[in-house]
């Protein structure tokens, strides 16, 4: 493989998917033309991928202080302090465009990924979630992506041992030709152990760690990452690269040891860009400089040019800093673990990045130059005609017994058990709640110790939703994440989020990302949450038109006791329900209005300090055990979330609900993250400041009435045949 | 009572085991290059994964150099217990009988399965009653229990509540033993049944059965 053969550079770096005006300032700043292994380096350096060129101005507006915040954004991933000298590190990142070429590897690879960039800190992965998004079922196309990225989701996190405890899945037509994938890992440190990639002290020596180099991966981050996907997709194959979990299995306890030994001086994670990428991200933000030899780097295959190695994302790699009289002992941690080491150059004085092939200087390049990515403003324009067409209706029946049951069986709201079961939600012996069994999975963070502190993790997003308005529907996600923090009894202690947008250079796509990141940065101040770092996935977008505006919202909460934890079910026949929160429900951008065929159409405004109160009401009420069931009232509304918890039980309900607008916007219209449903002793329940009784657990079936008329009858058996149906169906 | 877990490279669930372990007794790893046991008590194979099993599962463990002596261990009669993938690399070292194949499902299955306890006469049952229902999980790709020939009923240790078998395993089988009982082989993981907290506590009942009447080898 050699870099095409053009007639100068300029048309090269076009080529390498650079701007004319980059190639100008990048010729500017060098004061000369930049050789073939430089001009690879900027192409990948200054990419969407790496250098976050449309977003980076507009990330600013996120909040980032909090008192528990011990590393924020710009790390490989962020931490909050959970107390007891420990800190939970966490982060989610997209893998969307390989996914959508190779599905398994693509997801796969997306794992390995995140996990890495959690040991990088120094703590050892405790969990992951994912995010996926397909087109809509009824496509070959999207139930074969969905089906390879389930399987490679756990087959990446099944052999190495992470639970995967949580995430979640929607399908909508405009996923189609490009679907989501976002995989959030969650880890934990003592706080003394965590690290940072910052390079330092000159003298000391580049340790290159972990699986040889190969041409897998070459240019992903500029060639798929970074451009819309198109017809040829097939040959970019190559570009998505390919994991191995046991080799990272390794890796991941031979960093672990060499922190714990403390004989690492700086550790970073080599993704996107590879070599480019890490080695120049190390010597930024300790503000020295690198040599690094591309002849020491153990290749995968002969021939690879310089170039290619320094671009390389080949899978389960790190880089490491180590002092010149602690390379042996780190060598021999590393051949303890089987864990390839080289040393492959050094820290300088100097500010810039050398490459070498076997002593000659290949590339060099001032660091501050390599890393000053241009960064563009957007130019947003509300759009004047609707961006996407009303999904297709796949519901005539008016009755609301259908309806429910339509509901309960279409594949946003059927149950997650057929995905969930192909996953190890239980390694690592601290799942106190699995997948399904509560809103957020719950962790406890001392499994010697039993019963104790634990954490609460969750990810959200409705794209569908933030299409219809998209501050308000960013807003949200926000919102219902934390809601689903707040069911099992957890606080929110930060965030982290992953922007899947499509191409930012247009105006309408531009508008989508900028309300967005106001409504993330709105609901982040109301709640008081703290972003501690993110992902952002743009070009999202084929001959079709762009994504659903996906902002994925990942967050960790904190409990004090672990057996408190909330669950969703209904537990006890005769317990009270009741309605907790100021909900104002809608069918703008319900799922049902998606089944009706309804075009989308904006949601209401989010009343930031109702949501904070009810969030606050149902925590206390977990935790100090009034309740016996928790549940967030989200997609499908009351109806929906009444049937989620009497399915879960094993047990009916017999409800009455107040007209809360007209029959249907009753029963299944939606506000997320505004409103809860708790069960429990009746007199317990009174306690709860905004709880309204609304009915009884028990029976055979769920009757639901509005203002008194019963509208839904229907046994939990017809009920649980549709729900355990709707995905069951995709697999086989 | 000391138990020993291996870890060979690639292992995960080693550390839940030796959490298990810990609440009966003292637990310690075995480094798959040491071929000493260090004198321990009880030997636990533990489940997840091997060098990547990316050959036939358990294909490469049972040359670990620590399996040379695991197997001696067993001949002279010490406990050993392989869960999931130790069942896989007991079952390759010919310390029980049959083999585990892919799930009829072709998918990885991860789910909390009822087993029966069909002979409480091993090291590792003899604190359960015949009959005992206990809740366990499952998870596992490769977990379908075949035998060619047929198999003493007394080696049947454990079988998977009626309509419960998650993986198309003959007979329903979910644990075997050797004729002398001292070596147990199941797919479900007791490590992870062992607290109410994260699901269960029956699971303990194994680790427990070999820790009230230490074995002494012969």
């Amino acid at each position: 493989m050699s870099l095409p053969s053009l007639p100068d550079q300029a048309a090269r770096a076009v080529e390498l998917g650079l701007t004319a005006g980059e190639y100008a300032r990048i010729f500017e700043r060098l004061g000369r033309e930049p050789n073939d292994v430089e001009l690879a380096m900027f192409s990948l350096m200054w990419s969407e991928h790496c250098g976050y060129k449309h977003s980076r101005k507009l990330l600013r507006a996120l909040p980032t202080e909090g008192s528990r915040v011990v590393l924020g954004p710009g790390e490989n991933a962020g931490a909050v302090d959970v107390g007891g000298g420990r800190a939970v590190a966490f982060k989610v990142e997209s893998h969307n465009h390989p996914s959508a070429v190779e599905p398994f590897q693509g997801a796969a690879t997306g794992v390995g990924g995140i996990l890495r960039d959690v040991f990088a800190v120094g703590a050892r992965p405790i969990a992951v979630l994912d995010s996926l998004r397909f087109g809509e079922p009824t496509s070959e196309r999207s139930r074969y992506l969905f089906d390879g990225a389930v399987a490679g989701i756990g087959h990446y996190g099944n052999s190495i041992g992470v639970p995967t405890v949580g995430g979640e899945v929607y399908f909508e037509a405009p996923y189609e030709a490009n679907c989501l994938i976002n995989a959030m890992c969650v880890g934990l440190a003592t706080q003394e152990r965590l690290i940072r990639s910052a390079a330092a002290g000159p003298g000391n020596v580049l340790v290159l760690l972990g699986a040889s180099t190969g041409r897998d991966g070459i240019g992903g981050a500029s060639v798929l990452a970074s451009a819309e996907l198109g017809e040829a997709d097939q040959a970019k194959r190559p570009s998505v690269q390919i994991g191995d979990p046991f080799a990272e299995s390794e890796l991941l306890e031979c960093c672990l040891d060499l922190l714990e030994r403390d004989l690492l001086v700086a550790l970073q994670d080599l993704g996107a860009a590879g070599l480019t990428s890490g080695a120049s991200e190390m010597a930024e933000k300790g503000g020295v400089g690198v040599d690094l030899d591309v002849a020491r780097v153990p290749l995968r295959e002969p021939g690879m040019a310089p170039w290619e190695i320094m671009i390389s994302e080949s899978q389960e790699r790190m880089l490491g800093v180590v002092a010149p009289d602690q390379l042996d002992a780190v060598l021999a941690v590393c051949e303890r673990w089987q864990v390839r080491a080289t040393a492959i150059g050094g820290v300088t004085d100097s500010d810039r990045l050398r490459v070498l092939d076997d002593g000659a200087v290949v590339a060099d390049l001032p660091v501050p130059t390599l890393v000053d990515c241009p960064l563009y403003d957007l130019e947003p324009a509300a759009p004047t005609a609707p961006l996407y067409p009303a999904p297709a209706r796949t519901l005539d029946d008016d009755d609301p017994g259908a309806a429910l049951v339509a509901l309960l069986g279409s594949p946003n709201l059927a149950s997650r058990c057929p995905v969930f079961e192909q996953y190890d939600p239980i390694v690592q012996s601290r799942t106190v709640r699995r997948p399904a069994q509560a809103d957020a999975a719950v962790l406890v963070l001392d499994p010697a110790a039993g019963d104790g502190p634990a954490i609460a993790v969750a990810i959200d997003g409705n794209g569908r939703r933030v299409a219809c308005a998209p501050r308000e529907g960013a807003a949200e996600a926000v919102y219902e994440c934390a809601a689903n923090l707040a069911a099992t009894g957890a606080e929110p202690l930060g965030l982290t989020n992953c922007l899947n947008f499509g191409n930012p250079e247009k105006p309408h796509v531009a508008w989508q990302l900028e309300q967005a990141v106001g409504g993330l940065a709105d609901a982040c101040r109301a709640l008081g949450v703290p972003v501690v770092g993110g992902n952002v996935s743009l070009y999202n977008e084929s001959p079709d038109g762009p994504i659903y505006p996906s902002p994925i919202v990942g967050m960790v909460g904190e409990l004090a006791q672990a057996s408190r934890a909330g669950r969703l079910d209904f537990h006890r026949a005769g317990d009270a329900i009741a309605l907790v929160g100021a909900f104002r429900p809608s069918l703008a951008g319900s799922e049902l209005a998606k089944l009706r065929g309804a075009p989308l159409a904006p949601i209401p405004a989010p009343d930031p300090a109702a949501i904070r109160a009810a969030h606050a009401a149902v925590r206390d009420a977990v935790r100090h055990g009034r309740v016996r069931g928790a549940h967030d009232v989200a997609e499908g509304g009351l109806a929906v979330a009444l049937a989620e918890s009497a399915l879960a039980g094993g047990l009916g309900a017999d409800v009455d609900l107040p007209a809360l607008g007209d029959r249907d916007t009753t029963l299944f219209g939606e506000a997320l993250g505004a409103a809860f449903l708790v069960s429990g002793d009746e007199a317990e329940l009174a306690q709860i400041p905004g709880a309204m009784v609304i009915g009884r657990v028990g029976g055979e079936g769920l009757r639901i009435a509005v203002g008194g008329d019963l509208v839904v009858d229907r046994g939990l058996e017809e009920l649980g045949a549709a729900h355990g149906d709707g995905v069951a169906r995709l697999f086989s | 009572m000391r138990f020993g877990v291996v870890r060979f490279p690639g292992s995960c669930d080693e550390r839940d085991a030796l959490l298990a372990a810990d609440r009966v007794g003292e637990a310690d790893f075995l480094w798959h290059a040491d071929p000493d046991l260090h004198g321990v008590d009880a030997v636990i194979v533990p489940g997840g994964f091997s060098y990547g099993d990316y050959l036939r599962v358990g294909a490469i463990a049972r040359f670990a150099p620590v399996m040379a002596s695991v197997l001696a261990f067993a001949r002279d009669g010490g406990p050993v217990l392989g869960i999931c993938n130790g069942f896989q690399v007991l079952c390759e070292a010919g310390l029980l009988p049959g083999a585990l194949l892919p799930n009829t499902s072709l998918r990885f299955v991860c789910r909390q399965v009822e087993v029966e306890v069909v002979n409480p006469d091993t090291a590792f049952t003899r604190a359960c009653a015949r009959g005992d229902r206990l809740s366990i999980p499952v998870k596992h790709t490769t977990g379908r229990f075949y035998s060619p020939g047929p198999l003493d009923e007394r080696q049947v240790v454990l079988r998977y509540a009626p309509g419960q078998n998650p993986n198309g395993s003959q007979d329903d089988i979910a644990g075997v033993s050797n004729a002398a009982g001292n070596v147990l082989g199941l797919m479900p993981h007791p490590e992870h049944a062992v607290d109410p907290l994260t699901g269960s506590a029956d699971g303990l009942k194994l680790f427990e059965s070999v820790a009230i009447e230490p074995a002494v080898p012969a």
